[in-house]
This record gives structure tokens, sequence and C-alpha cells, in this order.
């Protein structure tokens, strides 16, 4: 094994450009690839961003800098109502498939679960590489959608028929077509994903990591990929049937010809529920991962964490319809569904719990990394908090569909992809380039996007209790909303400094790449196996194949000198 | 030739999942499982494949239920006792693909080559006397759009007519490395990947006949 290690960097030079950059099969560069794409798609969903929000603020003036998008789209920067609609439908699904997903768990699963398990790539390289490219041209497909006769979807990111179902309700035709088509290879993409994966962990795990024994970032990802790929199916269906409707004429969701639009919802919200754990998983994984490291203790309560995973994985099979409760569907559904929401915050209080724990009395080291991490905390907590509200249908009776409602799943959402990915970003940062990022910058970044995401949200909260609806393309147009108008005006100001807030981290990012500190194979001094490969590690990953003799969790041991106690070395 | 080094290190962990590895500590626990990767991979993949039945079935389910009459009276009755002798078909074929891998296992090339012909034969009978069944079916009025009767059946139904469809090709791809005689009775992982999906196909069948058509 050794002597083909040692071959690695005279190999690597024979293979060309194109596959050792493009068509890849290397995991590290393929999750490199899924970081680019979803660092670029965040970009698209930051400018629909700003566009919502100007509109909100100052509904129907123009918005800066945008007068170069051309009629019908604009009008010299002015949003008409259609394209307001396609801009919060492809926020919405932009952000959450190709954002949150492609870089959770397409860049650090990927980069992340082969090192972390001592393997030297994935199970399968070939269909690694072709789900990158799948979901790229994915994105090619919702980019391009835009830009077709009619624009781009705008039935909402949850695409509720009849609006999805017939041009006739949005006037966009080819755009839901080109949504599905988008969607459908996104989830082929992250099929294959899945997969890979699951196999590598079952399979290819060193001598002596059990599964007990596995960092949580490892569980959280194949807790995450099994939640995926049990709830997927069904949406599958879902859109075979609204494609049939779309293209063929059938009425599955026509109520008008016995069709059933509720069908939609159940089959949507059967995967867009347990969706939300895919993409808050990997986040909480890694906030997990770097918790232990910058407080030098252990963990606490491992397998209390990895069964309330489990646990909550399980529930949000069974929680789905919390999203109906308005819809008009059987009234008897209401409370069993009401209770097993509510329930499902137990595992999730457990997993808080335990994570405030490990810091207690811990050598507590505020780096980036560990200040992400507990900005997680503090968001998700809000997050939890509030939904606690919209799970028990008589709150949620008023709530639905309010500003509310957006500033809560920002709050669960946002805490996972953006702050949890942001402490993946800083704490693997050295092992994915082989540098450091710059401390100061990446404080300066925290702080602003901590306080600028609040202000962004918090106004929210107040206007959706204040009953605004939201989707509404000038709330203001109403008497009784009139007054809202400083909480959007406030809460826009606040989004666009946040988005200018990201410059430092870009800034950051780049330079650093090229530029930073030479990191050393474990600068944070970390137990997992990723640390015991060269930073970067080479293609094959590590100089010896690892063995593994404890948990992943062993810091402040009080018979050793150092306080770390890597897994690959023996007691 | 193309091969990088990762596959390389992977192939060294071919074939079965073991990681037994030489070590110096021999109480060291090693993560050890009989079968074959691929075959995982597959199995991981079926999980998904058999969600998504489930979500055809519960939209037919769902779909039925808010109707008034199903069948719709206007519309024609599906073949109940041809379809029964075609799920028998089927079915058989499900048997003609065991006794197939039982022949390569044995190392009995030529039971391997004439079980999966007949297999394919099978699985083609059953995708052609679906064929004219759909033919009398649309002549007859029931299309895709002329009720949701008609549309979930043929949605249901294609979709697994579709995965028997991809069986068929699989099999014969299958069935031309067997006469190249690729499979030994050491390695014939290839073989049993198509068993598994074959099982599959078959195996959902008569689920979806006793939901569809005894209804
Ligand atoms: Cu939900």
């Amino acid at each position: 094994m050794s002597s083909s290690a040692a071959a690695h960097p005279a190999h690597e030079n024979q293979l060309s450009f194109v596959r050792q950059y493009i068509f890849s099969l290397d995991h590290k560069v393929i999750g490199k690839q899924y970081l680019f794409l979803g660092m670029f798609m965040a970009l698209a969903g930051g400018l629909l961003a700003y566009l919502l929000r100007w509109q909100l603020a100052w509904p129907e003036s123009a918005v800066p800098g945008m007068s170069w998008i051309p009629e019908p789209t604009m009008f010299q920067g002015i949003i008409p109502p259609e394209f307001y609609n396609a801009i919060v439908t492809m926020h919405g699904t932009i952000m959450v498939f190709f954002v949150a997903m492609p870089i959770l768990l397409g860049a650090f699963g990927n980069f992340l679960v082969p090192l972390m398990v001592g393997a030297p790539d994935m199970a399968f390289p070939r269909l690694n590489m072709m789900s990158f490219w799948t979901i790229f041209t994915a994105a090619m497909i919702m980019l391009a959608s835009f830009f077709v006769p009619g624009g781009a979807a705008s039935a909402g990111w949850t695409g509720y028929p009849p609006l999805s179902a017939d041009a006739v309700y949005t006037g966009v035709n080819w755009g839901i077509t080109l949504w599905i088509l988008g969607l459908a290879l996104e989830f082929a993409s992250f099929l294959m994903g899945g997969i890979n994966f699951l196999t590598t962990v079952v399979s290819m795990r060193a001598p002596g990591l059990k599964m007990m024994r596995l960092p949580l970032m490892v569980w959280m990802q194949i807790v995450a990929a099994v939640i995926f790929m049990l709830s997927v199916g069904p949406l599958i269906a879902g859109a075979v049937l609204l494609l049939l409707d779309r293209t063929v004429g059938t009425s599955f969701y026509a109520v008008q010809k016995g069709g059933d639009p509720l069908l939609w919802q159940h089959l949507f919200w059967f995967f867009g529920h347990p969706e939300v754990y895919v993409v808050l998983l990997p986040g909480i994984g890694a906030v997990l991962e770097v918790l232990p490291v910058f407080s030098r203790k252990p963990i606490f309560g491992y397998k209390a964490i990895v069964y309330s995973t489990i646990a909550a994985g399980f529930l949000s099979f069974i929680v789905w319809a919390h999203h109906m409760f308005v819809s008009g569907m059987d009234f008897d559904l209401v409370m069993p569904f009401s209770i097993t929401t509510i329930l499902i915050s137990v595992p999730f209080t457990i997993i808080l719990l335990a994570m405030i724990a490990t810091l207690w009395k811990g050598a507590i080291r505020l780096a980036t990394p560990m200040l992400f991490a507990l900005g997680t905390l503090m968001v998700f907590i809000v997050g939890g908090l509030t939904g606690i509200f919209l799970g028990s249908a008589s709150a949620d009776i008023y709530l639905h569909d309010t500003y509310f409602v957006v500033a809560h799943f920002h709050y669960t959402l946002i805490s996972a992809v953006f702050f949890g990915g942001f402490t993946a970003m800083y704490y693997w940062f050295p092992k994915m380039f082989g540098r450091l990022m710059n401390e100061t910058w990446g404080k300066i970044h925290f702080a602003l996007t901590l306080v600028c995401f609040n202000l962004v949200f918090i106004p929210l909260f107040k206007a959706g209790l204040g009953g605004e609806m939201r989707r509404l393309y000038n709330p203001f147009e109403y008497d009784f909303l009139k007054p809202h108008q400083g909480l959007h005006q406030f809460a826009t100001i606040a989004a666009i400094l946040l988005m200018i807030a990201q410059l430092p981290f870009l800034v950051n990012f780049f330079w650093s790449m090229f530029k930073g500190k030479v990191a050393d194979r474990n600068p944070w001094q970390a137990n997992t196996l990723e640390w015991a490969a060269p930073s970067p590690p080479p293609h094959g990953n590590f100089d010896t194949a690892p063995s593994v003799y404890h948990g992943p969790y062993v810091y402040s041991a009080p018979e050793r000198k150092e306080d770390w106690q890597p897994q690959h070395q023996p007691h | 030739m193309e091969n990088t080094i990762s596959e390389k290190l992977l192939a060294k962990s071919n074939g079965t999942l073991s990681h037994a590895r030489p070590q110096k500590n021999g109480s060291l626990p090693t993560v050890e499982l009989s079968i074959n990767r691929s075959l995982l991979g597959l199995l991981i993949f079926l999980g998904t494949e058999a969600m998504f039945f489930a979500g055809l079935i519960s939209a037919f389910l769902i779909l039925k239920a808010g109707s008034a009459v199903w069948p719709p009276v206007d519309q024609p009755r599906l073949p109940v006792a041809v379809t029964a002798l075609n799920t028998l078909v089927l079915l058989a074929s499900g048997y003609t693909m065991h006794r197939a891998v039982r022949g390569a296992r044995s190392g009995n090339q030529s039971a391997l080559t004439n079980w999966l012909a007949l297999t394919g034969v099978l699985g083609t009978i059953f995708l052609g006397v679906q064929g004219v069944e759909w033919g009398r079916l649309l002549s007859y009025g029931l299309t895709f759009t002329s009720s949701n009767y008609g549309a979930t059946f043929y949605t249901l139904i294609g979709a697994h007519g579709l995965h028997v469809l991809a069986a068929v090709l699989v099999l014969m791809v299958v069935f031309i490395r067997a006469l190249q005689k690729r499979y030994s009775v050491k390695n014939h992982d290839g073989l049993v990947l198509c068993q598994i999906y074959w099982y599959f196909v078959v195996g959902i069948w008569p689920v979806l006949y006793g939901l569809v058509y005894l209804s």
C-alpha cells in the first residue's frame, strides 16, 4: 500500500488537465466542483433575494443597478408582477436545491466522507463524477429557464397545482417544464451521491472504525442520505404526474376533471419536510465536529446524538401534513400531525443540550470555525423555537403563509446552510486547499454576518405576527399593511448589508487559497482521520492506510501529555 | 491504461467487502461484510425505486378513493383473466432466473445460457401481451386522458412496463456476456446484479396486479 502511495505525485502529473480537474474521479476534486457550483448558484440566488427585497421595501420603483435587464422581464429596473412571482420561486428553488444541497452534501459530504472513514476514495468514483455533471446540467437548465419565452417558473418553489399544472394561471409554460426537468436531474444526481455515500460508509471503513466510532459528520451525512433516498421517490412520482398533466393532458391534479390538487401537496411535503433535515443535518454535523476540537473536550453524549438523529430522521417522515393545516385536508389528520411535529423537537433538544454540555467548562478557543459553530447554535435555537408555534395547528391557522413562516424557515435553513456551511468552510479549508484562512477577516465576516442576518429576519417575524401574507407583489396596496413598510425597508437595508458582509469572506477565500499561510496536516489538533492525511490530500488520500483504535473525540485525557489523541494512533 | 490510483486502491478491496489486512495489533476489530459492493449500491437504489412505486400507488389509491364510481361506468374493464396468465409468465421468469444463477454457481455454462434465454423470452412475452392488451384498451376508449381511471392505469402499469423493458435490456447484455463465458463459479457479480433487479420487477408486479386489476 505504501509503495503505491509513494507513486502518487508522479502519477498525478501524468493525468491530463481535463482528467484531473474537469472529469476527475477523485472525490476531493469532485467535492470542490460541487463547492464552486454551489457558490456560483448562491450568487444567482442572492441576486434574486436582492430583487425581491427591493420590491418589498420600495414596491414598483426601479431597482438600483438593474436597469440593464431587458423587457419584458423588467422595465427600466422596475419589477413587473409576473417576474416577481418567478423571482420568489427561483430564489427558493436555487437556494435549497442548488446551493444548500451541493455545498453541504455535494461538497463537504464528498470531500469528507472517504477521508473521515479512512478510504482512498468513494465506492463508485465514476458514479460520483456523473453525479456532479448531472447536477451541473440541472443548474444550467434552471438558469436557462430565465431566458425562454414566458420566463422562469413562477408557481412558488413548492410548485402547487393548479398554478404549476396549467399555463393559464401564470403565463409560464416552458419555464415550469424546465423547472421540473431541472429538479428531476438534481434528484438523479443526489441519488447517485446517496448510493455512493452509503456504500462507502458501509463497506470502506478503515480497520477498527466501528459504526459507533464514526465522526458525527459522517453519521449526519449518511442519515441525510437515507432520508433523501427514501423521501424522494414519492416526489419523483408526483413530478411524473405533474409532467403528464402539463404535457399529455391528464387530470391528476385538475379538480374540475376529478383530480386532486392536495395529492401533490402530500407527495411534495412527504419529501419536503425530510428535505429540511437533509440540508440541516450536515450543518449540524460540522458544528458537532468543531465544538469538541475548540473546547478540547470529548463530545457529550455521542450515542444519544446518534440515536436522536436517527429518531429525528424517522419522525421526519410522519410530520409532512403540518404544511397543510389550512389546505382543506381531512381535519382528523390535524391533531396527529400536530403531535408528531411537536414530538420532533425532542431529539433536536437532546442534540442541542449535548452541544451545550460539550462546551461546559471547556477550554474554549474562539477561532473563526468555533465562532460560526456557536452562531449556528444561536440561530438554530431561534428557528427551532419558532417552529413549535407553527407545528401547533391552532397557532398555525393564524400564522400560516405569513412572513412569520418566512422568518422561521430562514432561521432554520440559514443556521444550517449559511452558518453551518461557513463553520465547515473555515474548519476544513486548510485540508481542502492546504492553506490557512485569515483569522481577522474571518472574525469580521462572522460578526457582520451574525448581526445583519438577525436584522433582516427579526422584522419579518413582526410583519408575520401583524398578519402580512407572503408572496404579495405589493403588500402596501392593503391599508392594514401600510404600517409594515418601515419594517420591510429596515429588513431590505439589512439584507443588502448582509450581502456586502460576504465580501470579506470571498476575498479571504480566494486570497488564502493562493497566498494563505501553508497549513500542516493537523492545524487544529483534531482527532478525526482526515487530519492524518496530507493537506491537501493527494489522489488516494493517505500515505498508509490508517487503522482506528478509538472514538473520534478523545480530548484532554488525563493520562496523556497532549490534549488530543488521533483516531489512528494506538494508545 | 486509464486506471487511476484510486481505482487501483479500490480494486484491492473489491470483490468482497473485506478490509481484513495484516495487523500488528491482533485484537483490532475489522469491518467485514460478505456482500458485494455493487450489490449494496443496487439494493440502496432499489429502496428508492420501491418508494417511487409507493408514491404512484398512493396517488392511485387517493384518486380512486376520491371518485364516486370506480371504474367509471363508461370506461372499458381491464383484462383480468389474460393478465392473470401473464402474471404467471412473469413469475415463471423469476424461477428461470433463479435456475440460471444456480447454473453459474455450479459452473454449468449451458444451463446458465439456456435458462437466461428462457428468462428473456418470458420477459418479452410478458411485455408483448401487455402491449397487445394496451392496444385493445386504447381501441375501446381507455386512454391517458379519457379519465383518471385510464390515467392512473397507464401511469402505474406503464412505469412497471418500462422497468420490465429495462430489465430485459440488461438481461440481453448479461446473456451476451454469458455466451462469452465471462461468468465463472467464483466471479459472476454482474449476473447477480441482473438477478436482483429482475426479482424486483417480478416481485412488485403481483402487488400492482392486485391493486389495479382486481379492485
Ligand atoms: Cu415541515
